[in-house]
């Protein structure tokens, strides 16, 4: 797959505003044309993560962000895929200028979101399967979070502190990030201490709700090169798979996984495509990550994609985590960021903002949270409804 | 077979008991209850619920035969919900009483459901791997009906669900 060039990115103070999400998406969009040193009235194409909590500007954010910014008769637009939507905005960009659609794209995402669990739309939705989780069973997501964080327990002998370690290691560097929510160090007492939200999982296992914004500006190799970024992070794999079936984990919203009683189904896990369809484009394996930002709803789910991306075998994260190996120092840090331990989750945002991290990452300018030499960056996350999303970049 | 609504006698003279939402479970010719699923055809895929569990892209467009899943099955997993959750679920203990959810894999189907446990199963009566049983229980209440759905118990424990 040809590359893209990152020109520049951008982001807006995860916190609980309170405020219009147009107001962060935009902030973070200027900072990425600032960053990038381009004339807003270069972006040909306009790509908008949607956001499905604040009306119909959200549903139509690509045209939201650039109406706010002064329409200009770029292209537009917008993108839901839930916790992918970030991914997916990005995916459309570079379809516009790997087509010669145009030359410099804006991608922008941000969110305002409620207090308390994410619920589905309101009314009697009886054909809906996201209606029907939370009516007939309860499921919210932190169930399916507690459901897979139990299931590694049993299978692999994780503990409750394996967990709370995860969140201690990120909450360590998020302390040095200045878009992050949380900037406390918690240490294991504090993650015991919280409330047990859905077993084991307690409440600072769990990532909370926020508001905030990212954004990237992102162009053709050529035109980058011919404007002054000689040598710029480059995306070199996107990913956006969906499950392959029969997929036989349970996951949300579903109230049931498929089944795989035919033995002559092809088994093919859906976490682990994720990371490999972006592997597969940039012609690199996880031999080659240099530094990560992985999807950590939940702190369980952090030690998941250790081995669902390939860094070690099925059952080996907790040795990973424990050895240090995934802190900043180790052989391969993850969610230098802080990730969404430290953030909280702002959906459309989410996916551009673990982007913007390991770019910053790759420019050597991440501050205390720099990760020595990273030249190569993996992320991933995941939206419910089979979105994957995960972006390769690297120098 | 008996679809729809589920005509369970009822303990209060007045008091009607029908399914949450219809056409998910089912009380079959042993009186036994029973997810109502599809399958394709002569096949072993089979969906929960029928009208909203995918489908096989290995078959051709094809409309899914009605079939009653297996009612027993192994843990896959189990957590316990310490929190309210949002509405549409409706809370029906006050103040609210934890409610714990379990994944079972379906003995025949291979197949992960989820379901409420029964009332008065909790996390220490559960672990990953052990023998369930589909029940039905109440799901709500209003004044003159009992709201039901399927939920999972321990198999041969001689639980009331």
């Amino acid at each position: 797959m040809d590359e893209i060039a990152v020109l520049g990115v951008g982001m807006h103070p995860w916190g609980k505003w309170g405020r219009n999400f147009t107001e962060y998406g935009v902030a973070a969009a200027r900072d990425a044309l600032d960053d990038a040193a381009v004339d807003y009235a270069e972006v040909g194409f306009v790509s908008g993560a949607v956001t499905v909590r604040c009306g119909y500007p959200g549903y139509v954010a690509g045209s939201t962000f650039a109406r706010a910014l002064g329409f200009t008769g770029a292209q537009l637009a917008s993108s839901y895929s839930a916790c992918a939507s970030g991914a997916t905005a990005l995916q459309v960009a570079r379809g516009q200028i790997l087509s010669g659609a145009c030359e410099v794209a804006l991608v922008a995402g941000a969110d305002t979101t409620p207090k308390g669990f994410l619920a589905p739309n309101a009314g009697d939705r009886p054909d809906d399967i996201d209606w029907l989780r939370f009516h007939l069973v309860g499921a919210t997501n932190p169930v399916y979070f507690g459901l897979h964080a139990r299931r590694r327990m049993d299978l692999y002998g994780a503990t409750t502190d394996d967990f709370a370690m995860v969140k201690v290691k990120n909450s360590r560097h998020g302390v040095h990030n200045p878009n992050a929510r949380f900037t406390k160090e918690y240490g294991l007492d504090d993650v015991r201490n919280s409330p047990v939200v859905s077993d084991p999982l307690r409440l600072l296992d769990i990532c909370a709700t926020s508001d905030g914004g990212a954004a990237m500006v992102v162009s053709s190799m050529e035109w980058a090169r011919s404007h002054g970024h000689r040598d710029p992070v480059r995306v070199a794999g996107i990913s956006t798979v969906s499950p392959t079936y029969p997929d036989p984990v349970i996951d949300l919203p579903y109230l049931a996984a498929d089944s795989v009683a035919d033995p002559s189904a092809p088994l093919v896990g859906f976490k682990e495509s994720i990371g490999a369809r972006a592997y597969d484009e940039a012609g690199l394996g996880p031999d080659d990550v240099d530094v990560a930002e992985v999807y950590d709803l939940s702190s369980a789910m952090e030690l998941d994609w250790y081995e669902q991306l390939g860094f070690c075998a099925p059952g080996e994260a907790e040795r990973l985590l424990r050895d240090g190996d995934t802190a900043i120092g180790g052989r391969l840090p993850v969610n230098p960021s802080g990730g969404l331990g430290a953030f909280g989750e702002a959906v459309p945002a989410q996916a551009l903002a673990q982007v913007c991290e390991l770019t910053w990452q790759l420019r050597g300018t991440a501050g205390a949270r720099q990760v020595d030499g990273a030249a190569v960056g993996i992320t991933v996350n995941q939206g419910l409804f089979g979105h994957g999303s995960s972006v390769i970049v690297r120098r | 077979m008996a679809v729809g609504v589920v005509a369970v006698p009822s303990q209060a003279m007045s008091r009607t008991r029908t399914p949450a939402v219809e056409g998910l479970f089912t009380i079959d010719d042993d009186g036994e209850p029973r997810l109502i699923g599809g399958r394709v055809p002569g096949t072993q895929s089979y969906f929960f619920p029928k009208h909203l569990g995918g489908a096989d892209p290995r078959v051709g467009p094809v409309e899914l035969e009605e079939v009653l899943l297996s009612r027993r099955g192994r843990v896959w997993s189990y957590t316990t919900s310490h929190y309210p959750p949002p509405p549409p679920f409706v809370v029906t203990a006050e103040p609210y009483e934890p409610i714990t959810i379990a994944a079972v894999e379906l003995e025949q189907e291979k197949m992960v459901v989820l379901g409420q446990c029964a009332t008065g199963v909790g996390p220490d009566d559960l672990e990953v791997g052990m023998e369930m049983e589909l029940t039905v229980d109440t799901l709500y209440q209003d004044d003159d009906c009992d709201y039901l759905v399927w939920k999972w118990r321990p198999a041969d424990t001689g639980l009331e669900g």
